[in-house]
């Protein structure tokens, strides 16, 4: 009996309607049809949530404000109140890879936050960003960062390097971590899935598994959703306050 | 692995790029604001509503203790207005006393001498009796009748004697 299967086949990029520019391809993909639904998704839910502006709040509007107390609450508990400046950046941040996470969690859907250079390039935006701000806000004192206080002037010859690597290490270890927990758990899922067939009688096995899979990935699409934003949330104070 | 796929990463940094300024560009302009709007106009009533509730409790406490001081204001005015009346009575009715005494030792004054006056005429009528018996009694024993004034001297003497 063999076993056909093609786990990673899900994460395919197809144009859905090619669009080129010279030689650059900007077709619209799967994966921007899922940015497009996401920022409705994400649009929907504070701009309509927050239509009727009730004092005492319904459902969606609950919601909406859980949603923005949450991140605010995140932001003055790890960066402090200067880091309300960055509130939008970081709110947009939050739900544009929560709505990614859970929009691929639909049968058939595509994630788009299972793609090394999506993930990527918003840790690189918030690498690039958090640097800026520091340079900005400190100047050359900003190099000071990379120089641990109380160590004896022996050990820094060891300790600035690994600082130093552990900063620039950053963007990947936050790209990294979002892309392989997507990848990860939705290749499992297919695994699983493929299992179902192959098992014939007994295919109800994998696909329990796969029921309770379904449930730990979507807590997982939460908490990467979360984590990212955290981490981003302790780079920007290690770049406001150094240390 | 489709993810090392080269040739797909321009298309996805590009729509990358536009949906995620599209989402910022709705929330920093519409949604937060308004969100921001809703949390701060909640804060600002329910403050309000605080400040207002603290407002007429100390307007509460301030009517209860005008009410206190006017009930001890009233009590202490009873108490002054009874002790007044009390004298006034007591007072009264000494008056009224004194004089129903003074009245009581009037008649009984007259009444005394109403009884002398009595005991005088009783006394006065007894010497008219005594005369009478007298010359009666002569009669019946002498046969003969004597005239009032000698009777009425021996009357008088007898009394005399006697007391």
């Amino acid at each position: 009996m063999a076993i056909e299967l093609h786990p990673l086949e899900q994460f395919t990029i197809e144009p859905l309607i090619p669009i080129h520019f010279g030689n650059v391809d900007a077709s619209f993909t799967n994966s921007a049809l899922f940015m497009v639904a996401a920022v409705v998704v994400a649009s929907a839910l504070m701009v309509l949530g927050s239509r009727r502006a009730s004092l005492v709040p319904g459902r969606w509007q609950s919601l909406t404000e859980i949603a923005y107390e949450f991140i605010a609450g995140m932001i003055d508990e790890n960066v402090g109140h200067e880091g309300q400046e960055y509130f939008p950046f970081i709110f947009t941040l939050f739900l544009f890879i929560l709505l990614g996470n859970l929009l691929g969690m639909i049968p058939y859907g595509f994630t788009f936050t299972s793609h090394i250079i999506v993930t990527f390039a918003m840790a690189g935006v918030v690498f690039l960003g958090v640097t800026v701000i520091g340079i900005a806000r400190h100047g050359f004192h900003f190099l000071s960062f990379f120089v641990p206080h109380g160590v004896p002037p022996v050990l820094l010859l060891l300790l600035v390097p690994i600082e130093v690597l552990s900063y620039f290490i950053r963007p990947f270890t936050l790209s990294i971590r979002l892309f392989a927990n997507m990848m990860a758990g939705h290749t499992m899922l297919a695994i699983f899935a493929g299992f179902v067939t192959a098992m014939g009688i007994f295919g109800f096995v994998p696909l329990g598994v796969d029921v309770l899979l379904i449930f730990l990935e979507i807590l997982v699409a939460v908490l990467q959703a979360y984590v990212f934003t955290i981490l981003t949330c302790l780079y920007l104070r290690d770049a406001i306050h150094l240390h | 692995m489709p993810q090392l796929d080269l040739a797909t990463f321009p298309p996805q940094l590009i729509w990358l790029l536009i949906t995620f300024f599209a989402l910022y560009a709705v929330m920093s302009w519409v949604g937060l604001p308004r969100v921001r709007g809703i949390l701060a106009a909640r804060k600002g009533r329910i403050d309000g509503d605080l400040e207002k509730a603290t407002q007429m409790k100390s307007e509460a406490e301030a009517v209860i203790a005008a009410y206190e001081k006017a009930l001890a204001e009233a009590r202490m005015q009873a108490q002054i207005t009874l002790r007044e009346t009390t004298d006034r009575l007591n007072a009264e009715a000494a008056q009224r006393q004194a004089k129903v005494a003074e009245e009581l030792a009037r008649e009984t004054t007259a009444a005394e001498k109403r009884i002398a006056e009595a005991k005088t005429q009783a006394l006065g009528s007894l010497r008219e009796v005594a005369i009478e018996v007298t010359r009666a009694a002569a009669q019946k024993l002498t046969g003969r009748d004597i005239d009032a004034q000698h009777a009425g001297a021996a009357v008088d003497q007898a009394m005399r004697e006697r007391g």
